[in-house]
């Protein structure tokens, strides 16, 4: 049987990975997969914890199946908005995008 | 005989997310992070499959592998301007990412390794128990305890705004 710890683990790099990815790069839409990455790891503990915890109910899985479906609801207005963006400044780099700051 | 298949099959897939994970945040180019971030999501929906959510990983598939990935690549295709295949590093914010990356990995490895958790050895972990299609369906559009019509519909009701909303901030003027 695989350790439980070994999933966590796995879900913790792509977290953190994420975290870094979140802080550090300035494309919005490499921001935009840093947030895929966070989303997808939590959803990967949840039903790790469903199976190995709680294996005689199914609500983890719920729970990841609904995150599965609002981060899709809120990538796509994510990349809507980027477009946008795009379409008025020709550039979706975070460090240009201040106009509404002061 | 199973067990060690299952390592094995784990092993590989938590090797190719991991790998995969760090290069989607560190590649340069747009496109590659992409390509990344689709082994890392094909990889997770291994992993629900080594824990038996058939579905999830169906819907895993489906909705990030099918849909999300390919909004993603026509954003960046429409978005790749000539600067932004080689966005040059701002040191600081590097240096900022890998210590708040480093001191997190280190606190939740720790709180991670010294909690013991405690689960029976049950045989729905190794893979040999299927979630029964029917069980799923009555969860998805009951209302009794467990059971999951009210946000079933209320997503439903977010994925049209949402799909409204998009078509109405990125329409051309």
């Amino acid at each position: 049987m695989i350790p439980m710890e070994y999933y966590l683990i796995i879900s913790m790099v792509m977290f953190f990975a994420g975290i870094y990815g979140f802080i550090a790069r300035k494309n919005l839409l490499a921001i935009l997969i840093s947030l895929e990455l966070i989303l997808n790891s939590v959803e990967i503990n949840f039903s790790v914890f469903n199976r190995y915890l709680y294996p005689e109910h199914l609500e983890g899985m719920f729970f990841s199946l609904f995150g599965i479906a609002v981060s899709a609801a809120e990538t796509a207005v994510a990349i809507a908005i980027i477009i946008n963006v795009y379409r008025i400044r020709q550039d979706i780099d975070v460090r240009h995008i201040d106009k509404m700051k002061n | 005989m199973g067990t060690t298949a299952n390592m094995i099959v784990f092993y590989i897939l938590g090797t190719l997310i991991i790998v995969s994970s760090v290069l989607a945040v560190t590649s340069k180019r747009m496109l590659r992070a992409a390509t990344y971030l689709l082994f890392v999501l094909i990889g997770t929906a291994g992993l629900y499959l080594l824990l038996s959510y058939h579905f999830l990983m169906g819907v895993q598939l489906a909705v990030y592998a099918g849909g999300i990935l390919v909004l993603f690549i026509f954003a960046i295709l429409l978005t790749s301007a000539k600067g932004d295949k080689f966005e040059p590093r701002d040191k600081q914010k590097v240096l900022y990412g890998i210590i708040a990356a480093l001191a997190g990995v280190t606190v939740t490895l720790f709180v991670t390794l010294k909690y013991k958790f405690l689960y029976p050895d049950n045989p729905t972990i190794a893979g040999d128990k299927e979630i029964n299609m029917k069980e799923i369906g009555q969860a998805l559009t009951g209302t009794e305890k467990y059971q999951y019509l009210l946000p079933f519909e209320i997503l439903g009701v977010l994925l049209l705004a949402c799909a409204i909303g998009g078509i109405l901030i990125a329409r051309k003027r």
